[in-house]
């Protein structure tokens, strides 16, 4: 599917309807602590998959002493079926630019960074033209919309190719010209960052639900959602449905209702959260979309009846056995095995222990690996083993 | 907005520290926090890892990628522990501990893991323990007895993978064993900054190659073996030589001498349960003998010799420079004992060679002069002379091979044994070294002075020199300025010192010298800029100082060793390494030096018959540029492909 017609696909986005430059003019009208607090307030949950509370994370940084503070946007957008962030940097860049520089005045950070995965490349022109757009209206550079002191700047940096630099740290060994390999946290980035500085990274779509809490205020946020997961969330939809495309929800909705929406009624289960998201059943689409049931960055892949669930998971493996930094133990040689289950299992040839072994070694993987990734490769086949040991397990030997 | 450039340093900046700081409040530093470690109540300094918390009340975890020496990894996650309230397991190796965290380092989820790591790791580890240089004394070998592992439920490889490299003459490669723990990339990184080996490639592709995995033989390996030493496996092994030793000692036709520098004798008692730091020299002759070694010998003799011949380049430099108004004269001059510093001086500093003293290192010295002067006095045909060296290094059997090292019209040295070649020797033949009884070298080379022995640490070379030069140029004795004659400010184990002695008062010229300069006069109240570095990262900083005119380029010595601690760190010495291993051996060293009556260089009966039997016009003479100087190769970082 090509740029255009993705990017234009789903439903209508709140974005386009926040007035650019009205979140930070109100930013800047009240003291950074009431910046973060306000942002604690909103309840919001970064949006790039660990969901971790935006405010908490700044008021980390916030707390660390230096003059050197940075916030980095992450537009690594590396999740197979994960798209959004690419329709939000292309139609409302501006606003991402705008939650970086209300959050480099709220930790008082002097350089905002995008981190923009390789494939997106076409859109470092575009990105560069709105901050140079950015600089000549005031709103980046010194003394920002006249405020004395506030000395901010954003530059666009590429990353090369690897799904793993998507991973916080890895992103920031990246920048620093290193091998994309997660570190090892403690220290968290907030602390010890880009340059051993304290960093902020956030995902594009987190920053740019920023610019629009502070356009719109907290309680205009809050009403969206549920206690837990507050606000909404754009969704990337692909697989088999009729209308794939970025979708704009409520936290909350069930999986049921998003079918109903995308034209994917039939579909036997959903693959959520992307390739280290996980795979919920039919009998299971009453649940729904939030923090507290079914957390996810946003990827929702609709697999059909006709699909072969070992496929599915041979997909997965296979791209986490291509994708995983090979750092630690676990997920460098257990990924590997966990793709060797599925293909005896294909051919109906998988000894009972070796199963049981793998089974038992994607447990070790989800707490023993270093990072996301190996704590999340084997989530997918460990549930497409829970809920299609039919379908899996009355394969005929082959021949 | 000023932001610092990307530092060239691999590790990340936030992991460089042994210790991991969870936050830079400062009222945390310097206080205690207390933990709870399977029940057990722990009190650690904050900032301590889970791993040190463990050991500090007799807990022990399994590690595999960690090492006292080096910079955190948290890779293998055979360290992994449950921390009470966590879903994920944490690596204890990297983890901070924190007020009241309970740990517990056994559970069943715990056990599993580490198991399944072993298992992972075992399903990619071709090769036979009982084939296997490190054979009872590998930790993986270890791990996988204490964990009980009794299959392979992941597989394990049939045959070899990859081919091993045995293209140096040094290091060895058998990547089928590599457990990807990259102790040896950080060990060539942090401690040498070489930077010859890196993790290459992703997932269950990483392997630990080489610049454009060229053979290590032709990359800018500096030899030093201080990654063979880091290695938990027998992944990194440096090259086994014994069997063409014991070849030479099997033929009727040879004879088969060896010389023992400093550093093995004080670690060979590792290799047979003794406690580090405890000396076997005089057993070792025994051992040696039994094992049909003809002679042994001391390379202490050498070492005091090329304290004569390098104090005197030393001298005439600083003659030329000062007194003679030479404007070409390359100052600081720097040791070139350590085969190690030699090679990284080549590739990273060429421009820097003519500051290398031309004296031979010590082992090679002696190699010189056994297939000349001592085959001579003996009437014996050099041909059929193999001259061994024990040596605590793997560059030393580089060094052996260098082309020009045949000034004797033979090679001079045939091989360079580590610590661990000739203690595996010992052991083949029977021989319990600390259970044999004492003796001495061998005659015409068998007094040694204290200097000689003290170039097995870090400063040792440094000291003697001084010694000798301090007793040449005052007529005093060295003990009438230092206590005892111990130069302490060069000793130690920072990475770089820097000392300052001023020459007091001035002597006749020795009868030794009087053929280079006419009088002391012009060293009458100087002041002697020395320094010594250690580990090649050390050096590193030293050299990019004198590049950019610092304080080391007002030098007039510096003493280079390659490796951490110098020569009682070396590359061949027994496994494992840590500083406190290190620190006892040091120890060793210099107790030896004390029991030695003579003590500087120049007061060795052995080197003044040399010089007056054979090296007749004195060190620094001719004969002895012949036999005892070389020179170097501007090699540079940029190695042709071949
Ligand atoms: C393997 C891996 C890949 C990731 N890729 C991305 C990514 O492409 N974009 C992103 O925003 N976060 C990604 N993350 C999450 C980041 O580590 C980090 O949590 C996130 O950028 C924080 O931003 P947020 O709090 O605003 O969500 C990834 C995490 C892992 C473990
Ligand atoms: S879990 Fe995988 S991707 Fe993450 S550090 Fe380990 S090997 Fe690398
Ligand atoms: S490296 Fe260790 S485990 Fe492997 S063969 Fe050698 S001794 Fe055995
Ligand atoms: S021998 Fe020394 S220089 Fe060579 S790879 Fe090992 S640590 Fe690096
Ligand atoms: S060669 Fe040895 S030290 Fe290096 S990564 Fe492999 S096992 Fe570790
Ligand atoms: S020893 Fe802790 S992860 Fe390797």
């Amino acid at each position: 599917m090509s740029a255009q017609t993705i990017d234009s696909q789903g439903n209508a986005l709140t974005y386009a309807t926040i007035e650019r430059d009205a979140g930070l003019r109100a930013a800047l009208d009240m003291t950074r602590p009431d910046i973060i607090d306000a942002v604690s307030q909103s309840g919001l949950k970064g949006r790039g998959g660990a969901g971790f509370p935006t405010g908490m994370k700044w008021n980390f940084c916030a707390a660390e002493k230096g003059d050197l503070k940075y916030i980095i946007c992450n537009a690594d957008e590396g999740e197979p079926g994960t798209f959004k962030d690419r329709v939000i940097l292309s139609r409302f860049a501006d606003l991402v630019l705008e939650g970086m520089t209300i959050g480099g005045r709220a930790i008082g950070a002097t350089l905002g960074i995008v981190y923009l995965r390789a494939e997106y490349t076409y859109l470092r022109p575009h990105l560069n033209e709105v901050i140079k757009e950015r600089r000549k209206r005031g709103v980046l550079g010194t003394s920002i919309m006249g405020v004395e002191g506030f000395d901010f700047d954003i530059i666009v940096a590429m990353g090369a190719g690897a799904y793993v630099c998507g991973e916080e740290t890895a992103l920031i060994e990246s920048l620093e010209g290193f091998r994309g390999e997660p570190r090892n946290r403690p220290p968290f980035p907030a602390v010890a960052g880009l340059l051993n500085n304290p960093t902020v990274v956030n995902n594009v779509e987190t920053l740019a639900s920023v610019a629009a809490i502070f356009a719109k205020g907290v309680d205009w946020f809050k009403a969206f959602g549920t206690d837990k997961s507050t606000g909404y969330k754009l969704f990337s939809v692909s697989g088999d449905c009729e209308k794939p495309g970025v979708y704009e929800f409520p936290w909350g909705i069930t999986v049921a209702a998003l079918l109903e929406e995308v034209g994917g009624e039939g579909a036997k289960a959903v693959q959520i959260g992307g390739a280290s998201g996980v795979c919920v059943p039919a009998r299971e689409f009453a649940r729904r979309l939030a923090f507290e049931d079914i957390p996810t960055g946003g990827s929702v892949m609709v697999i059909g009846p006709q699909r072969d669930m070992l496929d599915v998971a041979e997909n997965f493996l296979e791209f986490f056995v291509e994708e995983s930094c090979g750092q630690c133990t676990p997920c460098r040689l257990g990924n590997p095995q966990m793709l060797k289950a599925v293909k005896l299992l294909k051919e109906g040839a998988c000894p009972p222990k070796f199963l049981a072994d793998v089974k038992a070694l994607g447990q070790t993987m989800m707490v023993a690996s270093k990072c996301g990734l190996g704590q999340t490769s084997p989530s997918a086949f460990l549930s497409i083993l829970e809920h299609f040991g039919d379908e899996i397990h009355d394969r005929a030997p082959s021949a | 907005m000023s932001h610092p450039t990307t530092p060239i340093h691999r590790a990340p900046l936030s992991q460089q520290h042994r210790r991991v700081i969870p936050t830079t409040s400062p009222d945390a530093i310097g206080a205690q926090v207390t933990v709870t470690i399977n029940g057990v109540e722990a009190k650690v300094p904050f900032g301590a890892t889970i791993l040190e918390a463990a050991r500090s009340v007799g807990v022990q975890i399994p590690t595999l990628c960690d090492h006292p020496d080096l910079n955190v990894a948290g890779v293998c996650r055979m360290c992994v522990v449950e921390v009470e309230g966590q879903r994920l397991l944490q690596p204890a190796c990297t983890f901070p501990v924190v007020n009241q965290m309970k740990v517990n380092t056994h559970t069943r989820k715990v056990r599993q893991a580490r198991r399944h790591v072993l298992q992972l790791l075992l399903s990619e580890h071709f090769g036979e323990c009982t084939s296997c240089v490190r054979n009872g004394n590998c930790e993986l070998q270890s791990l996988a007895e204490e964990y009980g592992i009794n299959d392979f439920a992941f597989g394990h490889p049939e045959e070899p993978l990859v081919a091993e490299d045995h293209s140096s003459y040094s290091v060895m490669r058998d990547m089928n064993k590599c457990i990807r723990c990259r102790r040896c990339v950080r060990t060539c990184i942090d401690i040498q900054e070489v930077g010859v080996l890196e993790a290459i490639g992703r997932s269950d592709r990483v392997s630990i190659e080489t610049y454009e995995d060229r053979p290590l033989g032709s990359v800018v390996c500096i030899n030093c073996g201080q990654c063979v030493n880091r290695c938990p496996v027998g992944a990194l092994y440096a090259k086994d030589e014994t069997d063409a030793v014991w070849a030479a000692i099997d033929d009727p036709e040879k004879h088969v001498v060896i010389q023992t520098a400093p550093a093995p004798r004080s670690a060979m008692g590792e290799l047979f349960g003794l406690e580090p730091g405890t000396p076997v020299t005089f057993e070792m002759n025994t051992a040696l003998r039994r094992a049909g070694f003809d002679h042994v010998f001391d390379t202490n003799f050498s070492a005091d010799l090329t304290i004569m011949e390098e104090g005197t380049e030393l001298i005439l430099r600083l003659y030329k420079a000062l007194v003679l108004g030479h404007k070409d004269v390359a100052l600081p001059q720097f040791t070139s004992c350590s085969p190690g510093w030699v090679k990284f001086l080549e590739h990273f500093y060429p421009e820097y060679l003519p500051n290398a003293s031309s004296a031979k290192s010590p082992q090679q010295m002696f190699g010189a002069l056994i297939k000349t002067y001592y085959a001579e006095k003996l009437g014996l045909d050099p041909g059929n002379i193999v001259s061994v060296a024990l040596m605590p290094c793997s560059a030393k059997k580089f060094e052996c091979n260098r082309p020009e090292m045949h000034d004797s019209g033979y090679q001079d040295v045939d091989y360079g044994l580590t610590t661990r070649e000739l203690g595996k020797m010992f052991k083949e033949a029977g021989l319990h070294v600390p259970s044999l009884p004492k003796s001495d070298f061998d005659d015409p080379f068998g007094t040694a002075t204290g200097s000689g022995v003290i170039f097995g640490a870090t400063g040792g070379v440094m000291e003697s020199a001084l010694r000798t030069v301090i007793e040449l140029v005052t007529g005093e004795k060295v003990e009438s300025i230092y206590d005892h004659g111990d130069i302490v400010p060069v000793r130690g184990f920072d990475g770089v010192r820097y000392a300052e002695i001023t020459v007091p008062k001035v002597g006749p010229v020795p009868e030794i010298l009087a053929h280079l300069v006419p009088d002391w006069e012009w060293l009458n109240g100087a002041t002697l800029k020395v320094a010594v570095a250690h580990g090649t990262a050390n050096a590193k900083k030293v050299m990019d100082d004198i590049k950019a005119g610092g304080k080391f380029s007002e030098c007039h010595f510096i003493e280079f060793m390659a490796c951490p601690g110098g020569c009682l760190g070396g590359g061949g010495q027994p496994i494992p390494t840590n500083a406190a291993i290190r620190a006892a051996r040091a120890k060793a060293i210099y107790a030896e030096d004390h029991a030695y009556s003579v003590r500087k260089s120049y007061e060795n009966p052995a080197v003044a018959r040399t010089y007056a039997e054979f090296l007749t016009d004195g060190p620094g003479g001719h004969k002895a540029h012949k036999l005892l100087h070389t020179e170097y190769t501007a090699r540079g970082r940029h190695i042709p492909q071949e």
